[in-house]
């Protein structure tokens, strides 16, 4: 497995508050790797630095070998870097389907490909249904499968998600759980930001810990699981946040 | 350049730099609050301006008599406009909050003209009147008086807001409206009374500028370009910087008006504004 | 299951990809072409042709504010400078140099577009409000420096010298109006063409989410600040066509009537009031506001245009507290959504 995603010693600071602080981590091409911590871990921030969308105060991150550190988020997205957002940003003045072409529209110029490469997204996050209504008129769980219908028509090789699973009604969960697993089957590298600890322990190969900006724990499920500095953490560990 | 030409023009700057500072202080604590830039406020204060006057030529009142009459009139204003109107624009898009206010300013302003006229106005022989004498200076007792009494309003805004549980509460509502009102605040009262204080100054301003400045319906266009200015480089939501930068653009514009070319003030405080917005984004106090 | 939504793609890919307006909204299409292209010659008096000039020439202008405000969502408050560019450009070229209009004409687009790129980049990265506040600083400096330029007439403004020698050459028709509605006319229907086209395009599609969304936009690939600035210059283009045109029609410039506020407002509350962002609203606003301003002049004379503003301001403000997307925008919801898939 090759690396895809390196991250170097990364800090955020908002005056005298950090909000990353040296974080180093890596992401091999094809895995899942999750990434937890209580609220205000920084963990968003995390991606917002990884992204572009804010500057970094220290550290580097490099894809597939290429320094990506601080360049504008569209040139970021344009190498490959699909991201969701935990507030949802739907283009609400246009429909499903048009919303998902925006992100084909990144890879050609054709709008014939990209409305068929944007139906076909739709198809797998299992939106067709919905495809000529607004995106405004989306229950909040539809709201998240477009974002991700809208990352994937991208083609990208690694997606970052940001609660994925977050405040989405518990039925759907499972299916949630299987669009990200037949992600991966894809190709698609995956970094996802959880809060629900089944979800985690279930897809992802290696488990990233964030506490009060700082890593915690960093590596295989069961060894992060067990570590005391993240039992500590939780309070508890295993409860999930179901 | 002598010496005294420009000590002369920084002081009358520093004058008028208060009173710009009071106009902004409203717009600032306004947009502080809701997050709506308010495009009419340079109309309120033309209006401040001809309450003042009217109440001068039809009721025989001086400005220093009908201060508070018209500081409360604009206020009782404020808080109609807020939730008449500015309540409904709350939740519209970017585009109906900008063009909503914009919408009412060209109102008020065409308004003003039909009722009114284009005429501009004095108020001959007010109560101060003259000029004093200080050094080699001559300043406006107008000037003196108006820049006098809007630092005193500043202060007393400044106590209320940092002082008083309302000021508090206020304060609380700017900075995060929803857990303000978790806590109890009643945020809606926040933004009316927000709107009425910072009409409020305007009043205050209004009535002071009637004693000295021609009073007409397009008055109010260029003062709302300077407040607009003085805000976005004290930083919105910010009471200091509004003082701070209305004193510093009233200082810009007088010197530069003296050592470029006076009718070339808006393309100078334009220049500033644009340094400023670019530079420092949040201005030099804000949060925003 | 899957081959459910096998199935549902194969026919979502069959679906044509623009949707068919209603029959009957094309029948009211070519009744209004129709109408059009005979007017002239069925309404007859120099005042009717002169009444739907001007509807074009706005509804050009209103739909060059909504390239910037209703696309890519960027308020301008002073589009008026583009409008001044295009008709001074026209003008000084050719009372100083007898340089015939049409050139002219492209000079103007030319500089507009460069005014666009040298107001756009500092400004367009700012935020809306503070954008805005830029666009009115912007448009009263350079009304203030227009009035001193004594090149360009200073306050007193230009006359352009009659010709009767080559009216097409010059741009200038004595005898009737005609030739300048069916200008205007070919004028409007580019402007509306173009934007037509650039709705459906890759570049149009891209505007409109950066408009909704930025930073999603942004996290799909979209440059922001190039779409901006790209759209702004395109917008002053069409603004500067209809400068060069107007000053042609009138032959008299000068900055209080060229670079004024109210132009600026007129087309921000003729495409608010249609509706921003649809394709007809700035033209619906337009044929709405033209016959109102045109009639209080004739019933109030002078006041007409003070009491225009009024309406006009109270208009804006209604719009933006009850429809803020304006008239069109019922209609335009509808014949987007067609009927697709079990709902």
């Amino acid at each position: 497995m090759s690396l895809l995603l390196d991250v170097k010693g990364v800090t955020k600071r908002y005056g005298g508050l950090a909000a990353n602080a040296d974080i180093t981590f890596d992401v091999n091409e094809g895995e899942i790797l999750g990434i937890i911590g209580p609220n205000g871990a920084g963990k968003s921030t995390l991606f917002d630095l990884i992204t572009g969308f804010q500057p970094l105060d220290a550290g580097r991150v490099h894809l597939d070998g290429h320094d990506i550190t601080g360049r504008r988020p569209d040139i970021i997205a344009g190498l490959g870097v699909a991201r969701t957002f935990q507030k949802l940003k739907p283009f609400t003045d246009l429909t499903v389907t048009e919303n998902v072409m925006v992100g084909a529209l990144a890879r050609t110029s054709s709008m014939k490909v990209a409305r068929d490469a944007a139906l076909e997204a739709l198809a797998f996050v299992d939106l067709l249904e919905k495809r000529n209504h607004f995106a405004r008129e989306l229950s909040t769980g539809q709201r998240k499968r477009l974002e991700l219908a809208r990352g994937l028509a991208m083609r990208p090789r690694i997606i970052l998600m940001d609660e994925v699973t977050g405040g989405v009604d518990q039925r759907t969960i499972p299916g949630l759980v299987d669009l990200v697993l037949d992600l991966k089957s894809r190709g698609v590298t995956i970094v996802t930001i959880e809060h629900n600890m089944q979800v985690m322990m279930r897809i992802s190969d290696r488990i990233l810990a964030l506490h009060a900006g700082r890593r915690i724990a960093f590596g295989k499920p069961e060894a992060v699981r067990s570590d005391p500095k993240v039992v500590d953490a939780y309070l508890g560990g295993t409860a999930d946040a179901a | 350049m002598s010496r005294d030409l420009i000590m002369q023009a920084v002081v009358s700057g520093l004058l008028m730099g208060l009173i710009y500072a009071l106009v902004a202080v409203g717009l600032s604590l306004i947009f502080g609050l809701m997050e709506i830039v308010n495009f009419a406020h340079g109309e309120f204060l033309m209006l401040a301006m001809f309450a003042a006057f009217w109440l001068w030529s039809l009721g025989g009142l001086d400005p220093l008599v009908s201060l508070p009459l018209v500081a409360a009139m604009l206020a009782a204003a404020g808080a109609l406009v807020h939730l008449g109107i500015i309540r409904h624009l709350l939740n519209a898009p970017m585009l109906a909050q900008v063009c909503g206010t914009f919408g009412l300013a060209v109102a008020l302003r065409a308004g003003a003209q039909f009722l009114w006229t284009p005429d501009f106005r004095t108020i001959t022989n007010p109560w101060i009147a003259g000029r004093v004498h200080v050094g080699p200076l001559f300043i406006g007792q107008p000037q003196l008086v108006a820049g006098a009494i809007c630092l005193l309003a500043f202060v007393a805004l400044w106590l209320f807001v940092t002082r008083t549980e309302t000021g508090l509460g206020l304060q609380a509502t700017a900075q995060d409206r929803q857990a303000a009102a978790v806590m109890g605040i009643p945020t809606e009262r926040m933004s009316a009374l927000g709107w009425a204080i910072g009409l409020g100054c305007v009043g205050v301003a209004g009535t002071m500028l009637s004693t000295f400045y021609y009073i007409f319906p397009d008055v109010g266009v260029n003062f709302a370009l300077l407040a607009f200015v003085a805000v976005a480089l004290g930083g919105f939501g910010s009471i200091l910087g509004s003082l701070v930068a209305g004193v510093l653009i009233g200082l810009v514009e007088s010197l530069g008006g003296l050592l470029i070319d006076p009718s070339y003030k808006t393309v100078i405080v334009f220049a500033l504004y644009l340094a400023v917005v670019i530079a420092r984004p949040n201005g030099l106090f804000g949060r925003f | 299951m899957a081959s459910d939504q096998a199935r549902m793609l194969e026919f979502a890919k069959s679906e044509p990809a623009w949707p068919r307006p209603p029959l009957w909204s094309m029948g009211l299409g070519l009744a209004v072409a129709a109408f059009l292209l005979a007017y002239p010659f069925v309404f007859t008096s120099p005042f009717s042709h002169h009444l739907v000039i001007l509807i074009l020439l706005y509804a050009l202008m209103a739909q060059s504010w909504n390239v910037v405000a209703g696309l890519s969502g960027q308020i301008s408050l002073g589009h008026a400078i583009f409008f001044g560019i295009g008709a001074y450009s026209s003008t000084v070229l050719f009372v100083k140099y007898g340089i015939t209009p049409w050139i002219g004409l492209v000079v103007g687009i030319v500089l507009s577009a460069l005014a666009a790129v040298a107001i756009g980049v500092p400004t367009l990265r700012l935020r809306g409000h503070y954008f805005a506040i830029a666009t009115l600083l912007i448009g009263s400096s350079v009304q203030i420096i227009v009035q001193r330029w004594d090149w360009v007439g200073a306050a007193s403004g230009l006359y352009i010298p009659i010709d009767r020698t080559s009216p097409w050459l010059y741009l200038q028709f004595h005898t009737s109006k005609i030739p300048y509605y069916y200008l205007a006319l070919g004028a409007t229907v580019a402007g509306y063409g173009l934007v037509w086209l650039l709705r459906r395009s890759r570049f149009g599609f891209r505007l409109q989410a950066l408009r909704d969304e930025p930073d999603a936009a942004a996290s799909l690939g979209i440059a922001i600040a190039r779409h901006k600035v790209l759209a702004f210059m395109i917008s002053a283009a069409m603004m500067s066509v209809a400068g060069t045109f107007y000053a042609q029609y009138v032959l008299v410039l000068d900055p209080e009537r060229l670079l004024s506020s109210e132009i600026s407002i007129i087309v921000l509350l003729m495409t608010v009031l249609g509706g921003s962002g649809t394709l007809w609203g700035p033209a619906l606003g337009a044929a709405i506001l033209i016959p109102l301003s045109e009639y209080s002049r004739i019933w109030f004379g002078g006041t007409g245009r003070t009491i225009d503003l009024i309406i006009y301001g109270v208009l804006i403000l209604a719009v933006c507290m009850w429809r803020p997307s304006g008239i069109l925008s019922l209609f335009e919801e509808g014949i987007r959504r067609r009927k697709g898939g079990a709902t």
